[in-house]
């Protein structure tokens, strides 16, 4: 390949790229959708049963190791996929560079805490005193 | 092509959903008080617009993305099937989205069945 003269042999062999990153965010977002196709399919039915359910049904529901383990892999994916896409849709849209970096930075703070508060629900819910 | 950009709003409303997500699993942890509170939100006509909105999302999303993925393994890139497959994504989210949120209404009893 003719245009790649500027580039040295090493950063060819790394194919890391300017960001460093590679085909990382590439891979992670795959990844992360082949998880959900199934996560989120399996999310909507149980939720949907429990359409106008009490408090307790629905916790009972979370305490079962099974639907506690598939909430946690499917809050896993889901915050990390949504990470992903909002710091696409960032890139994509937003060209000025400080307020670039702080959306991006902003974009996983906010990301990570919507899934801790989420994950810090179900962990109560799957293995706190039953109420 | 629209499906593009209806791929991008769809993944933003999903993620505003994943704020009723939290709300739902964080009411359900703290107890029937809170959870009474969710629950008059989301019956509320507003909360099914919004939760029948957030289903259409989530199937357009979905289908939508099984598409880019084969479209990644290379499968689908002739103009006209792209076309095809991006029509029945949107025929399908609102069907799919229709089908679910009629099974929640039955669920709660909202359709005498």
């Amino acid at each position: 390949m003719k245009d790649t003269r500027l580039r040295t042999p090493l950063g060819r062999v790394e194919g890391l790229g300017s960001a460093r990153a590679g085909t990382n965010h590439f891979w992670q977002q795959r990844l992360t959708a082949v998880a959900l196709v199934p996560l989120s399919v399996w999310f909507v039915a149980s939720a949907l049963a429990y359409v106008g359910a009490e408090q307790g049904a629905v916790a009972a529901f979370f305490a079962e190791p099974a639907e506690a383990i598939l909430m946690f892999l499917f809050i896993v994916a889901a915050v990390h996929h949504m990470s992903l896409g909002l710091q696409m849709i960032i890139e994509d849209y937003v060209h000025q560079e400080g307020a670039k970096m702080t959306l991006l930075v902003l974009n996983r703070f906010a990301c990570w805490g919507i899934g801790a508060a989420a994950g810090f629900a179900l962990l109560k819910l799957a293995v706190g005193a039953p109420a | 092509m629209a499906a593009s950009i209806t791929h991008r709003v769809t993944g933003m409303m999903l993620a505003g959903g994943m704020l009723l997500l939290v709300w739902w699993l964080v009411a359900a942890a703290s107890g029937p008080d809170a959870y009474a509170v969710f629950a008059r939100v989301a019956g509320h006509p507003v909360g099914q617009v919004v939760l029948f909105g957030l289903l259409w999302a989530l199937a357009f999303h979905l289908l939508n993305g099984v598409r880019h993925l084969a479209w990644d393994l290379g499968y689908g890139f002739k103009m006209s099937t792209a076309r095809l497959t991006a029509a029945l994504v949107y025929a399908a989210s609102v069907l799919i989205a229709a089908g679910a949120f009629a099974v929640g209404m039955i669920v709660r009893g909202g359709l005498g069945l």
